[in-house]
C-alpha cells in the first residue's frame, strides 16, 4: 500500500470512529430531541451544524473545480448559495423560531389554516429532498471508490450504513453534534491544501488574498493576469470574464439565494435553538462558518486552473506526472493524441483539443498536482465523505418528519402517541435511507441536473409562501395555495421543457431550445421568475377571496415579537 | 389599541426600517457592484483583483457576513427597547 492510501483509511477510519462515538453518547429519547434536538442547541453549534448541513458533496469537491472552468461565471454559485443567508437571517430564521413548531410544513399548514396547504408543502418538501440527497449518495460512492479502491456500489452501502446508524438512532440531537464534527474535519480537509498551493504559487499564506498577488517566480506578474492571459493564449473567454449574459447571471442568482432560503433541510436547523436572538445569531455564525470555504474556493479555481494549464499544456505526453496516469485510470482525465505530435494540446476549439478533464479533479487531484504531502491528500477523502454524510443525515431526516410528523401525525393518525411517533419518525429515516441508497446506486441520469433545480423549486414553491405569511397579515390559505400551486408547475414545466426537452423530442432538443429560453433566461435561473409568478398569483387571488380568520391574523401578530417563543410546542 | 399593541406595532416598524436599508446594501453589493456595474468597476483594480470581480467572487460574501452580524446588534438594542429581551 502506498502513503497516500494508508493515509486516507487512517483518516477516514479516525473520522467515522468519531461521528459513531457522538451518535452513541447523543441519541435521541423523544418526538422533540429527534426532530429538533430538544430545542437546546448553542448558537455556535447549531452555526457549524447548520454550516455542514448546508455544505455538500457539491460544495466540496465540484464547486471549485466548476468554477475553475467557468472563472468569472462561477459568481453566480458564490454568490447565490451565500446570499441565501442573509434574506434567511432577515426574513425567515427569527419568526420560524417563534413560531416554534417542528418543520415547514407545520408552519404552512397552521399559518394558511388548510390540510391541503400542510399536503402541497409536505409534498414540496420530499420533491426537493430526495433530488438532494440522492447526490450525496453518489458522491459518498465516489469517494470511496476513488481513494479507497472498493467499488462504487459497496461504497454507496458504506456510506448508507453510517448514516442509518446515526440519522435513525440520534435523530437531530445525534445529527447536529455529528455535523459539529464534520464541520471541523471538512474545513480542515479544504483549508490545509489551499494554504500549501497559495504559499506554493504566491508566498501569500491567506488564499483568499492569494490569487489577487503576484506570482513567486519573482517576475512581479498577478496570478490573475497571467491566468487570463494564458486562457485568452488557448482560445478561451479570459478568466475574469466569463461568457454568460448578464440577465442570466442574475437570474440564476436570485434563484439560488432564494432557493436556500427555502430549503427544508436549512430552515429546520433554526427550531433547534433556544430563543429568537439565538436564532439570529446562529444564522451569522453559520453564514461566517460557510464564507470561510466559499472565499477560498475561488482561489482554489484559480490555483488549480493555472497550474493545470501549466503542467499539461504543450508538453510531451510522455513527461507527464504519475498524477496524470493515476486519474487516467478513473476517467478524470483523459488525451487522445489527435494530430499525432506525442504533445497535449489542451485549446478552447473541440476539433483541436486532445485533454478531457472532469471538473471533479480540480479539488481531488489538486493536491498531487500540486506535489503536496501524503497525508494532505489523505485528508481530501475525509473532508469529502464529510460533506456528504453531513448534508444526506440533514435531508433524511427532513424526509422521515415529513412523514411521520405532517403526513402521519397530522393528517392520517391524529392519536398517534409520542413513542408511536417516535418510532415512524425512525422507521421512516431508514426507509428514505434505503431508497436514497438505491438512487446512489443505479442513478437517474437526470440526477446531476436535478439537483441544481432543486434549488428552482424551493424558490418557486416555499419562498412566497413564507416570506408572505410573516411580512402580510391579511394573506390567506386561498391565496398561498394557488401561488405555490402555480410556481411548482410553471417551474417543473419549464425545467421539462428546457432542460429534458420533454415535448421537442427528448434531450437531444435541448441545446436547440436556448434561444428560446422566455427572457433568455436557463432553466437554473427560472426559480427567480417562478417564484416572482407565485407573489404575483398569490396576491391577485388573495385579493379577491376573504381574509383569514382573527385567530390566523392573530398568529401572524405575535410571531413578529421576539418574547416568550420558548420552546418548540409539543402536539 | 392598546399599549401592548401600540408597542408591537412601534417595534414592527422599526424592524421593518432596517430590514429595507440591509437589503439594499444586500443587493446593491451582490447584484449591483458584482453583476450589473460589474463591467465598469472592473476599470478599477486592487492588486491583481479587477473590483467588478472581486465584488462578485469575494466582497459581497464578506458584506453578507457583516450585514447578518450587524442585524443581529441592531435587533438585540432593539428588542431591549421595547423590553423583549430574555436573558
Amino acid at each position: 500500500m502506498s502513503d497516500v492510501q494508508i493515509w486516507t483509511y487512517a483518516l477516514v477510519a479516525l473520522s467515522f470512529g468519531l461521528y459513531i462515538g457522538i451518535a452513541i453518547w447523543s441519541r435521541a429519547g423523544s418526538t422533540k430531541e429527534f426532530y429538533v434536538a430538544g430545542g437546546g442547541v448553542s448558537p455556535l453549534a447549531n452555526g457549524m451544524a447548520t454550516a455542514a448541513d448546508w455544505m455538500s458533496a457539491a460544495s466540496f469537491i465540484s464547486m471549485a473545480g466548476i468554477i475553475s472552468f467557468a472563472g468569472y461565471d462561477g459568481a453566480v454559485y458564490l454568490m447565490g448559495w451565500t446570499g441565501g443567508y442573509v434574506l434567511l437571517a432577515l426574513l425567515l430564521a427569527p419568526y420560524l423560531r417563534k413560531f416554534g413548531k417542528f418543520t415547514v410544513p407545520d408552519f404552512i399548514g397552521e399559518r394558511y389554516y388548510s390540510k391541503t396547504a400542510r399536503i402541497v408543502a409536505v409534498i414540496c418538501a420530499l420533491i426537493v429532498s430526495f433530488t438532494y440527497v440522492a447526490g450525496q449518495m453518489r458522491g459518498v460512492g465516489i469517494v470511496f471508490s476513488r481513494y479507497l479502491e472498493v467499488d462504487i456500489n459497496t461504497g454507496v452501502v458504506i456510506g448508507m450504513v453510517i448514516v442509518l446508524f446515526y440519522a435513525v438512532l440520534g435523530g437531530m440531537k445525534g445529527i447536529t453534534y455529528t455535523q459539529v464534527a464534520q464541520y471541523c474535519v471538512l474545513i480542515f480537509a479544504f483549508m490545509v491544501p489551499a494554504i500549501f498551493i497559495s504559499i506554493q504559487m504566491t508566498g501569500n499564506p491567506v488564499p483568499q488574498l492569494g490569487f489577487g498577488d503576484t506570482l513567486s517566480d519573482g517576475s512581479g506578474t498577478y496570478l490573475l493576469d497571467k491566468l487570463d492571459g494564458l486562457s485568452e493564449e488557448l482560445g478561451f473567454a479570459a478568466y475574469t470574464d466569463g461568457s454568460k449574459s448578464t440577465i442570466d447571471v442574475f437570474a440564476i442568482t436570485l434563484a439560488l439565494m432564494v432557493g436556500t432560503a427555502g430549503l427544508p433541510h436549512v430552515i429546520v436547523r433554526f427550531f433547534t435553538v433556544k430563543r429568537v436572538r439565538d436564532a439570529r445569531k446562529s444564522a451569522g455564525l453559520a453564514l461566517l462558518f460557510i464564507a470561510i470555504l466559499y472565499t477560498t474556493a475561488p482561489a482554489v479555481a484559480v490555483f488549480a486552473r493555472t497550474n493545470l494549464i501549466e503542467t499539461v499544456s504543450g508538453k510531451e505526453y510522455n513527461d507527464m506526472p504519475e498524477w496524470f496516469s493515476r486519474w487516467e485510470k478513473t476517467g478524470l482525465i483523459g488525451h487522445e493524441d489527435k494530430n499525432g505530435d506525442g504533445k497535449i494540446q489542451y485549446v478552447a476549439s473541440p476539433e483541436i483539443n486532445e485533454l478531457t478533464v472532469d471538473r471533479d479533479i480540480m479539488v481531488l487531484a489538486n493536491p498531487e498536482i500540486a506535489d503536496l504531502p501524503a497525508w494532505v491528500i489523505g485528508l481530501i477523502a475525509a473532508g469529502g465523505l464529510a460533506a456528504a454524510l453531513s448534508t444526506a443525515a440533514g435531508l433524511l431526516l427532513v424526509i422521515s418528519s415529513s412523514v411521520s410528523h405532517d403526513l402521519i401525525k397530522n393528517v392520517l393518525k391524529p392519536d398517534l402517541s409520542e413513542k408511536g411517533e417516535l418510532w415512524a419518525a425512525r422507521l421512516s429515516a431508514a426507509v428514505a435511507v434505503v431508497v436514497a441508497g438505491y438512487f446512489g446506486i443505479n442513478p437517474p441520469g437526470f440526477v446531476a441536473a436535478v439537483v441544481a433545480l432543486a434549488f428552482g423549486l424551493a424558490a418557486a414553491s416555499f419562498f412566497p409562501a413564507i416570506i408572505l405569511g410573516i411580512f402580510y397579515k391579511k394573506m390567506n390559505s386561498k391565496g398561498a395555495v394557488s401561488g405555490m400551486i402555480i410556481g411548482l408547475c410553471l417551474m417543473l414545466f419549464y425545467m421539462l421543457k428546457f432542460k429534458f426537452g420533454i415535448f421537442d423530442g427528448g434531450q437531444e432538443a435541448v441545446a436547440g431550445l436556448q434561444e428560446n429560453w422566455w427572457f433568455g433566461v436557463s432553466p437554473e435561473g427560472f426559480g427567480s421568475i417562478a417564484m416572482i409568478v407565485n407573489f404575483v398569483v398569490a396576491i391577485i387571488v388573495n385579493l379577491f377571496t376573504a381574509d383569514p380568520p382573527e385567530e390566523v391574523q392573530q398568529i401572524v401578530e405575535n410571531i413578529r415579537v421576539p418574547s416568550g417563543a420558548g420552546e418548540a410546542i409539543e402536539h | 389599541m392598546s399599549e401592548k399593541q401600540r408597542k408591537a406595532t412601534a417595534y414592527w416598524r422599526e424592524n421593518l426600517k432596517y430590514l429595507t436599508i440591509l437589503l439594499v446594501i444586500w443587493f446593491l453589493v451582490s447584484y449591483g457592484a458584482g453583476i450589473l456595474f460589474k463591467d465598469a468597476l472592473d476599470s478599477v483594480r486592487i492588486g491583481g483583483f479587477k473590483l467588478g470581480f472581486w465584488f462578485a467572487q469575494q466582497g459581497a460574501i464578506y458584506v453578507f457576513v457583516i450585514l447578518i452580524f450587524v442585524y443581529v446588534r441592531l435587533m438585540n438594542k432593539l428588542d431591549k427597547k421595547y423590553g423583549y429581551n430574555e436573558d
